[in-house]
């Protein structure tokens, strides 16, 4: 076990060392992290900043750090600038993920709360139903939408009334509505779960002394519940947000148009297209960073949450 | 039984517009699924057009149903295969981790936590693509197919026994062990017979949670996916919903659908009958979906 001796840190007082039994178990795990999580990301580095075979127009990686060329990288940077033709996807992929983000809170919340303090004995069902949609792929519950929004599905056939009036909408190709509306109905129940945990948590008598101290139902939502649930909304939006900013294939189940291209759809698009797979992976990258922050930001601030709880 | 009027003038009811939206939200959120589940016993080929009952998309049909159609039905074996694999090697690593990174104090043990929290969060497209470039250009063992589908959805899965073992280990504390230890057992002993135990009850919901998230799953496995062979359900609706599908398409997404409540359920039952009489861990549904 010179595992756990290999630092020569001097030992503290008080303090006991390491047991080699801990790192003995969390270095499998590690390792897999390491080699199937690290090292790919070091390839599409290598492949970013890498050449192109000049002829088959296959990626050439180069692991050498020294010699990384940035061509490929500068070229999607300046085609992602005003004007670029990434930028209406990078624009696109902003305001869907956004106007997704504020439905899935406007319904999420409501139902969450609902749910967790006000339900009763309803609770277990709800939260039952709530949960449902988990289990369910998303895929099938986009091959659900899929039928109802045929050119003769249900959704014309309702919304005609009966043959009243003649709705042919194709609400299939490239409507950026049913595009967001696919997002808030795909992402909705991850947003519901984390809001339903932190509803639950709140302590009853916090909410009661507000009451008691003269605040109505809405002053005292809104100075002391809502402020002691930011923690728990701020992971919810991210938990929602980031996968979203990586989907392509509800644009592509729903729309299947480039005119509602997101940045995922760039990235799934110039994959397995020859010469542009240094493209994507400069996507990948950049992607990564925009995910990556924020989540620096909410460790920060769930830690913080930790410490005032405690 | 009190009459609606009663239940409208009522001024504790809950807010009525909460009511409202909660009962719409699971109307809008369920109706579309269970519309899909009916129409794959349409005896007819469409979609939207109710032509009668039949089992004609899951056998009935000669040639195109889910148990003739050979493509199907290598789907749903493929989904249940990668799920049960897959499952079977992310939680007894994600557990090891868990408990490795809770106990182990230091600058490595935080930093794995940190890669694990980030390869919870990062979008799958991420991780897909790195696997498919890290397999396709460096000559490794693993080739696109099961191996790298398996691959990649432990790399993708293991953050969540690991996240689901750590909150529990929060919740039970180090007393337990510490009291095993003072009595005369070594560090492993105390783990395995203390610790351990008191974890199963997550350990056992983390299992149900990463089988059902393994058949859910479609950007990694469609990635790395070497050919048609090799494609699981999701991957099979997602090529197929556009281009003129017929219910047996909508069928097979019914038998995943089923194959994941049947495991949702006696998971469910068997969590319940574990924690009976354990008040520490989490009562009732909630406990089980994944907020320890």
């Amino acid at each position: 076990m010179t595992v756990a001796e290999a630092p020569s840190q001097p030992a503290k007082p008080g303090r006991t060392r390491t047991n080699p039994l801990w790192p003995t178990l969390a270095m499998p795990g590690i390792i897999w992290l390491l080699v199937f999580f690290l090292a790919p990301m070091y390839v599409v580095l290598a492949i970013v900043f890498g050449q192109v075979d000049p002829i088959f127009r296959t990626p050439v990686p180069v692991w050498n750090p020294l010699q990384w060329d940035a061509t490929q990288f500068t070229y999607v940077l300046s085609r992602i600038g005003p004007g670029g033709a990434y930028g209406p996807a990078l624009i696109r992929t902003g305001v869907y993920v956004l106007i997704a983000s504020v439905l899935c809170l406007a319904i999420a919340f409501p139902v969450a709360y609902y749910v967790a303090r006000l339900s009763g004995r309803w609770a277990g069902i709800l939260l039952a139903a709530l949960i449902a949609p988990f289990w369910i792929s998303y895929m099938m519950r986009m091959l659900a939408w899929v039928n109802l929004l045929q050119d003769d599905g249900w959704v014309n056939r309702i919304a005609s009334l009966g043959g009243l009036f003649d709705v042919r909408v194709h609400w299939l190709t490239g409507q950026p509505v049913v595009v967001v509306l696919g997002l808030v109905y795909g992402y909705v129940p991850y947003m519901i779960l984390p809001l339903y945990a932190g509803l639950d948590r709140l302590p009853q008598s916090t909410l009661e002394a507000a009451r008691d101290l003269g605040a109505n139902r809405v002053a005292s939502f809104w100075r002391v519940t809502l402020p002691m649930c930011r923690p728990t909304i701020v992971a919810a939006v991210l938990l929602t947000c980031l996968p979203m900013l990586g989907d392509y294939f509800t644009s592509d189940m729903l729309s299947a148009s480039p005119k509602t291209a997101m940045v995922g759809n760039l990235i799934n698009d110039s994959v397995q297209s020859p010469g542009q797979t240094g493209q994507a992976g400069a996507f990948v990258m950049l992607v990564l960073l925009a995910t990556v922050l924020p989540m620096f930001y909410y460790v920060r601030v769930t830690a913080r949450a930790d410490e005032v709880s405690t | 039984m009190r009459g609606p009027v009663a239940w409208w003038n009522d001024p504790w009811r809950p807010p009525r517009v909460l009511v409202a939206v909660t009962i719409g939200y699971l109307i809008w959120s369920l109706l579309p699924v269970l519309i899909a589940v009916l129409f794959s016993f349409n005896d007819g080929k469409s979609r939207t057009t109710w032509q009668g009952f039949s089992f004609r998309w899951y056998w009935g049909d000669e040639t195109r149903s889910v148990w003739h159609d050979a493509t199907l039905h290598q789907a749903l074996w493929q989904t249940l295969k990668l799920g049960v694999i897959a499952t079977l090697i992310t939680v007894p690593l994600g557990v090891m981790l868990a408990i490795g990174i809770d106990r182990w104090r230091g600058r490595l043990p935080s930093g794995a936590n940190m890669l694990m929290l980030v390869s919870f969060v990062i979008p799958e497209v991420l991780l897909a693509v790195a696997l498919l470039f890290a397999i396709t250009s460096l000559a490794l063992p693993i080739g696109l197919g099961t191996s790298a589908q398996v691959v990649g959805l432990i790399t993708f899965q293991i953050a969540y026994p690991a996240v689901l073992v750590r909150a529990r280990l929060a919740t039970i504390g180090n007393q337990y062990e510490e009291a095993a230890m003072d009595l005369g057992a070594s560090p492993m002993q105390a783990l395995r017979r203390v610790t351990v135990p008191m974890l199963f009850p997550a350990i056992f919901a983390s299992t149900v949670l990463v089988f059902a998230d393994v058949i859910d799953n479609f950007v990694l496995v469609r990635y790395l996916s070497g050919n048609s062979s090799t494609e699981p359900v999701s991957v099979k609706i997602y090529n197929t919903a556009r281009a003129a599908p017929t219910p047996a398409l909508n069928a097979l997404a019914t038998l995943l659908l089923a194959a994941a409540l049947i495991a949702v359920t006696v998971g469910y039952l068997f969590y319940r009958r574990m924690t009976r009489g354990d008040a520490t861990a989490g009562k009732g549904i909630a406990a089980f979906a994944g907020e320890a």
